[in-house]
């Protein structure tokens, strides 16, 4: 009888736990990393029976205008999402966030890497946990610089990087010593052409918010890229972005590709790529002015403001950004496929630095950027790559375009640098900066 | 000699026709196709047609990864009862501005074209808005309320041109015989005009089907469509370009089946009423 009763209150208990469960819907990106997180997330179901998980899956682009428009109107559609270190800064200022101040006891926030905790914060508050961090270096094809006759240094410079290129380059063979971001957008050649104009000495906007467009560290970086693209770059290159140059990088038709670190488990991933025992890394080239031409990104999770369900978002960024869940990972997927860039004491791990022969790059060009001190000269703005402010996904993607257009030899460096410069200055008149 | 010309032109005709349909049916098939290759196979620098490693893998992968029953429920419901919905508001529509017309009928039609003239962003936020208020976010009948909305002036305009092709005098004899406006329409309109309500019917659902602006605004995960499902499989960092032709190929399959079956229906009602 006691059995029976014990039964049934257990049944009892369970029954009405099923029917209190909190559910939370998540919003993310369709990159590997995310899969990953979706596919292992009962983990936090069984830790957690009282939250269930719903997930919204969607096109970077297509989330994001999703997720801002939600946010901006407090729609409340999503509890957590996933969001990158642009959205951060400009959300937390507007108070569209949850600061993620209950992210328990167990969570050591302090080993965060302090370049991506610090552009996660606003006013010293953390708005987002980075799921993975990226910054970006260079990868290259060993055999084909040591059939150039050519070693690559650890730290290169542009200099070596074109001479590099034109040496690595067959176009008979269909190989072509390097490929670049060509693709108009602001995520697109303009994070690739902006964190190259830092170690040029360029800078977007002076600290009285002019823009330097007519700027000469503008007119070289931009010369540079046409130039390199033109000598060594492969045909159509303004239609390739980080997916269209890791599809060359892969079937051997490129001989350096200079793009986002988190590349490096792709490219060295033997199921996928042809040249996987081939690939070499290298830090973000420079121009011996103290900055390099690397950028700074990480794969957020934050909660929106008009989530009723906090608490439960935070239980579960805390699951998902914690150490407990890279050695979940490490476990199920082994170490290389571990979400890079976050945390200070995975590249402590020997095991992990083993499986991930691009680990110790990768650190050093996270560590290596400043995201509030992005370029040469001082400049208003906080980011390295973009300028972490709500009109830049318009303009930046406007300049892209420009930029687009000199690659492909419809405008002059000139011309587009002039035209730049004309279409920023009036979007910044009609925003009236300096605020 | 004029026979050898007439026999030279259709040959011409014909072949011109089917180089026109290969052209738009290949990235249909290369879809297909990929969607059974690995994805090394799939961004292969020298691709092949058929000779390569078949596999059903990304099929298994995507069925188990996303709820694709549910998104292809969401589907039907949102287009099949937004083009239902959108018929039971256009043909009192379309039969008061085909047989009773004023002199602002003609503007009225214009104008309510000239809202499909109109970016959909550009009304997204009061939308947005007006859906967040009346707890319509991520629901198939908010969803089926704005699709309903979205097409109605096109099922407007494709009703009011093949009503006006039917002569007034039989509606007129149908009234001295002393049919109300309602017998009028239902017994005697709606059966001479039914090609081109079928035919109006069929083309809603596969605008409705295809619609990829609203249906990924308005819904997260329980009334997102296929559209949602296929854009689930794009990713900005990483090659899954085998697993979004699966997806793909799920997505489109079904309206592809409607539309084979009722080609003939949709030819014959597109051709024979609004256009021409």
């Amino acid at each position: 009888m006691l059995k029976k009763i014990t039964m049934l209150t257990c049944a009892a208990l369970t029954l009405s736990t099923a029917v209190t469960a909190e559910t939370i819907t998540i919003a993310t990106v369709n990159n590997g990393d995310m899969i990953t997180m979706k596919e292992l997330s009962a983990d936090f179901e069984a830790k957690h029976p009282d939250i269930d998980l719903q997930w919204v899956t969607l096109e970077e682009n297509i989330l994001r205008q999703r997720v801002t428009t939600d946010v901006a109107t407090k729609g409340g559609q999503y509890d957590v999402m996933t969001i990158g270190t642009y959205e951060v800064p400009i959300w937390g200022n507007q108070g569209w966030l949850t600061e993620l101040d209950d992210l328990g006891a167990e969570y050591d926030e302090e080993d965060l890497l302090p370049a991506i905790r610090s552009g996660l914060s606003v006013n010293d508050k953390l708005y987002a946990a980075p799921f993975y961090g990226e910054s970006s270096m260079v990868m290259y094809r060993k055999d084909l610089i040591e059939k150039a006759g050519l070693e690559m240094p650890t730290k290169p410079t542009w200099k070596f990087i074109r001479q590099a290129a034109k040496a690595m380059t067959d176009s008979d063979a269909g190989v072509y010593g390097i490929c670049l971001r060509g693709k108009a957008g602001w995520g697109e050649n303009i994070a690739l052409i902006t964190a190259m104009s830092n170690s040029f000495g360029a800078r977007w906007f002076d600290e009285n918010w002019k823009p330097q467009f007519n700027t000469p560290q503008w007119k070289d970086t931009l010369q540079y890229y046409v130039d390199i693209m033109t000598e060594s770059g492969p045909p159509g290159a303004s239609s390739n972005g980080f997916n269209e140059n890791l599809a060359l990088f892969q079937t051997g038709k490129c001989g350096m590709w200079i793009d986002a670190t988190v590349a490096g488990a792709f490219v060295t991933n033997e199921k996928d790529s042809e040249v996987a025992d081939k690939v070499g890394f290298a830090m973000a080239p420079d121009m011996g002015l103290g900055k390099r031409g690397n950028w700074l990104w990480a794969w957020t999770l934050a909660v929106p403001s008009s989530s009723e369900k906090s608490a439960a978002a935070m239980k579960f960024i805390s699951w998902a950004t914690s150490k407990e869940y890279l050695a979940l990972v490490a476990k199920e997927k082994g170490w290389a496929n571990v979400p890079p860039g976050t945390r200070t004491s995975l590249y402590a791990n020997p095991e992990y630095l083993k499986a991930a022969p691009f680990a110790e790059i990768t650190l050093a060009s996270i560590e290596s950027v400043d995201p509030k001190n992005p370029t040469v000269q001082p400049v208003p703005y906080v980011g390295v790559q973009f300028v972490a402010i709500p009109e830049f996904q318009g303009i930046g993607t406007a300049v892209g375009q420009q930029f687009a257009a000199a690659l492909t030899g419809q405008m002059t460096v000139e011309q587009a640098l002039a035209s730049s410069q004309r279409l920023v200055e009036r979007a910044m008149r009609k925003a009236r900066y300096p605020k | 000699m004029a026979m050898n010309n007439s026999n030279k032109s259709k040959i011409i005709y014909t072949a011109l026709a089917w180089g026109i349909s290969g052209m738009i049916f290949f990235p249909i098939l290369w879809t297909l196709l990929t969607s059974f290759k690995t994805e090394a196979e799939a961004i292969s620098a020298n691709p092949s047609l058929f000779m390569f490693d078949w596999t059903l893998e990304n099929y298994s992968d995507v069925l188990a990864r996303s709820p694709y029953f549910n998104h292809f429920w969401n589907s039907v419901v949102i287009s099949i009862g937004s083009s239902l919905l959108g018929l039971v508001i256009a043909i009192p529509a379309a039969w008061s501005m085909a047989f009773v017309q004023t002199k602002r009928t003609k503007h009225l039609l214009m104008w309510m074209l000239s809202t499909k003239m109109l970016p959909p962003v550009g009304v997204l936020i009061p939308i947005y808005l007006m859906f967040r208020d009346f707890s319509l976010l991520d629901t198939k009948l908010g969803l089926v309320i704005v699709m309903t909305l979205v097409n109605l002036p096109i099922m407007v305009w494709m009703l009011y041109t093949y009503f006006r092709e039917i002569p007034h005098e039989i509606l007129e004899a149908s009234r001295m015989d002393g049919c109300s406006i309602a017998e009028e329409i239902f017994h005697v309109l709606l059966p001479l005009a039914l090609p081109g309500i079928a035919s109006t019917l069929l083309l809603n659902v596969i605008l409705a089907w295809n619609e990829a602006f609203w249906t990924l605004i308005l819904t997260a995960a329980n009334a997102a469509p296929l559209t949602a499902f296929i854009a689930s499989y794009s990713s900005p960092e990483g090659l899954f370009y085998a697993k979004l032709s699966a997806a793909s190929v799920m997505a489109i399959v079904p309206i592809l089946i409607l539309g084979w079956f009722s080609q003939k229906q949709l030819v014959r009602g597109l051709s024979f009423g609004a256009v021409k």
